[in-house]
């Protein structure tokens, strides 16, 4: 097993380089975050400097090639898409997850949930395809044009919720299986012991993994790019397109200069600082639970 | 509550729950459905053996299948001994309140949930432009590697934390060096890990799309070296279904390449993350 007496014999040496190697590796891993906002902000800081912050919500609208730089409305479209799908997919998610782990006969509760766990494989450009493809037509035929805050909605909710899903049954599959026997020997219904056992018992931990989709949901750019219709309006019906914040920076990044590239890059900096603190909040809620 | 209204209650959830999860099963099976219906009669060999031609609308994917690999090779070619030297030093050398640890961790943290948008942000900022890459095979490489490297660390890191202690402590009485221990020892048992976290984020690096716009770029011509730009499968999906119109066959058929590549890099992770590690360590 062992090849060579060297390694073996001459310890603190190569052992020092090597803790030093593995360090600097460590090193890079870390300051990775901190170079990303350094560069976000550093290439951001010239709309700071030539526009100011309060542009960004007091302009008129958003024409960066007439220097007129407001993101609310796509703030906005982003906050409902977002918004509208983990109130869609949250209940969708905790109630499939109940399926899977007490209604469900035990070969249907597996399969039903390899199949979750394939779909929350897709990559969201699929998800895209299939939007624009099926799904913008059918809502044209409703009321057009299509490309719409609905579909956004509709696709970002079938994107998360088969993760909601899969956090919420591994958050189930914890409950002690005591408090189950206890509530089957009480004579509890199964919907009274969902109820008011086991759903107080783990909201922490579905809480968790909804905030965490909350932000997968922020993030997400393709799919939502692909069936929104990308108009920069407040939207006053479900029906209107609308384009939001990542899909801004996708769609014009490709050709932005100067002040608009800065702009672009701060858009990526609010998005990733909220990401930021939406994670740093769900970790302070766990480590308080520990404690609590 | 009565006797009668509690099971009233009962029987109304248990038809609400089934109806949900028998309406969301069909809803997937009709996507998926879809999917295979518009694009299995597109699926071809020539379709992966000929490059594209006429926008992507006929021939093939080959050009695409090749920069795929090639972002993909960089990518973990960067990010395997990072992620693998982290994982070691997080897990082996250091305590997890060292001030070091705990930053890296939260770095890692935050970093596996950075929106891959800002990615490609920081992708095109800093190694399009400031290091002079331009739209490249490289550029899109580097950055995908940097998005990979949260789950390639953990995934790693976990699987050493998993050892038991007694390796290390008898390695250290029949005074084995630190590195020797890990060479030939820790390392060999937790290659099983190693290479699970390798799968996973190949995977997260293949589904990727907006990372990549803006950094590997669009061109879909055959690759002659790292510094030319390529297009993956997913921005080839991705440009065929808004920019190409008539490209929605090569576009379901591309899907269906890709969700391929992603299911059997996901099944072959699961699979061994179950088996392989077990047999592993009871061999050494």
């Amino acid at each position: 097993m062992i090849w060579s007496n060297a390694i073996t014999s001459s310890p603190a040496k190569g052992d020092r380089f090597l803790f030093h190697v593995l360090r600097s590796f460590a090193g890079i891993a870390g300051i990775l975050v901190v170079g990303i906002l350094t560069f976000l902000v550093s290439e951001s800081l010239p709309a700071f400097q030539q526009i100011g912050i309060t542009a960004f919500v007091t302009d008129p609208s958003w024409h960066p090639t007439e220097g007129t730089y407001n993101l609310l409305p796509m703030f906005i479209g982003t906050m409902y898409a977002t918004i509208g799908a983990v109130t869609l997919a949250t209940p969708l998610g905790i109630l499939t997850a109940l399926f899977c782990q007490y209604y469900a006969p035990q070969a249907i509760a597996s399969g039903y949930r390899a199949f979750i766990e394939l779909l929350a494989g897709i990559p969201s450009v699929v998800y895209g395809l299939w939007g624009l493809v099926v799904l913008v037509p059918l809502i044209a035929d409703l009321r057009p044009p299509g490309p719409s805050l609905f579909a956004g909605i509709l696709i970002l909710t079938i994107m998360i919720f088969p993760t909601v899903t899969l956090v919420s049954l591994s958050a189930l599959q914890q409950v002690p299986k005591e408090y189950i026997q206890g509530a089957t020997a009480l004579g509890c219904t199964r919907w009274s012991m969902i109820r008011q056992i086991i759903l107080p018992n783990t909201w922490p931990g579905i809480l968790t993994g909804v905030t965490l989709q909350t932000g997968r949901a922020i993030g997400e750019t393709m799919a939502i790019l692909m069936v929104c219709g990308n108009v920069v309006q407040y939207p006053s019906s479900l029906f209107d397109p609308i384009r939001t914040l990542t899909a801004n920076i996708a769609l014009e990044m490709a050709y932005a200069t100067d002040t608009h590239r800065a702009s672009l890059f701060l858009t990526g900096l609010f998005l990733l600082t909220i990401v930021i603190v939406v994670i740093m909040s769900t970790q302070q809620a766990r480590s308080n639970q520990a404690y609590g | 509550m009565d006797k009668h209204s509690l099971f009233t209650y009962d029987m109304l959830s248990t038809t609400i729950i089934w109806t949900v999860a028998g309406l969301l099963g069909c809803l997937f099976f009709w996507l998926l459905g879809d999917l295979m219906r518009q694009g299995i009669p597109h699926l071809s060999w020539e379709f992966i053996s000929e490059p594209p031609a006429n926008a992507g609308r006929s021939g093939g994917i080959t050009s695409i299948l090749v920069s795929t690999g090639l972002i993909l090779l960089i990518c973990m070619v960067v990010a395997l001994p990072i992620g693998l030297g982290t994982a070691i030093f997080l897990s082996e050398y250091t305590a997890e309140t060292h001030p070091l640890a705990t930053f890296t961790g939260r770095s890692l943290d935050v970093l596996a949930s950075v929106p891959s948008i800002v990615f490609g942000l920081f992708g095109n900022a800093f190694f399009c432009q400031l290091l002079g890459l331009g739209f490249s095979i490289l550029s899109g490489g580097l950055t995908l590697a940097c998005m990979v490297l949260p789950i390639l660390v953990r995934t790693t890191e976990q699987g050493f934390r998993a050892l038991p202690l007694e390796y290390r402590t008898s390695a250290a009485a029949l005074g084995l060096s630190k590195r020797a221990t890990l060479i030939h020892l820790l390392l060999p048992a937790a290659i099983p890990a190693l290479v699970v976290g390798f799968i996973l984020g190949l995977g997260r690096a293949i589904a990727e799309t907006a990372a990549l716009i803006f950094t590997s770029g669009y061109v879909s011509r055959m690759p002659t070296s790292l510094f030319d730009s390529g297009r993956t499968l997913s921005i080839h999906i991705y440009d065929l279904s808004m920019n190409v119109p008539g490209g929605d066959q090569a576009a379901y058929a591309t899907a269906l390449v890709l969700i391929l590549c992603v299911l059997t890099l996901n099944s072959l992770a699961q699979w061994m993350a179950k088996h392989w590690t077990y047999t592993r360590r009871m061999n050494i």
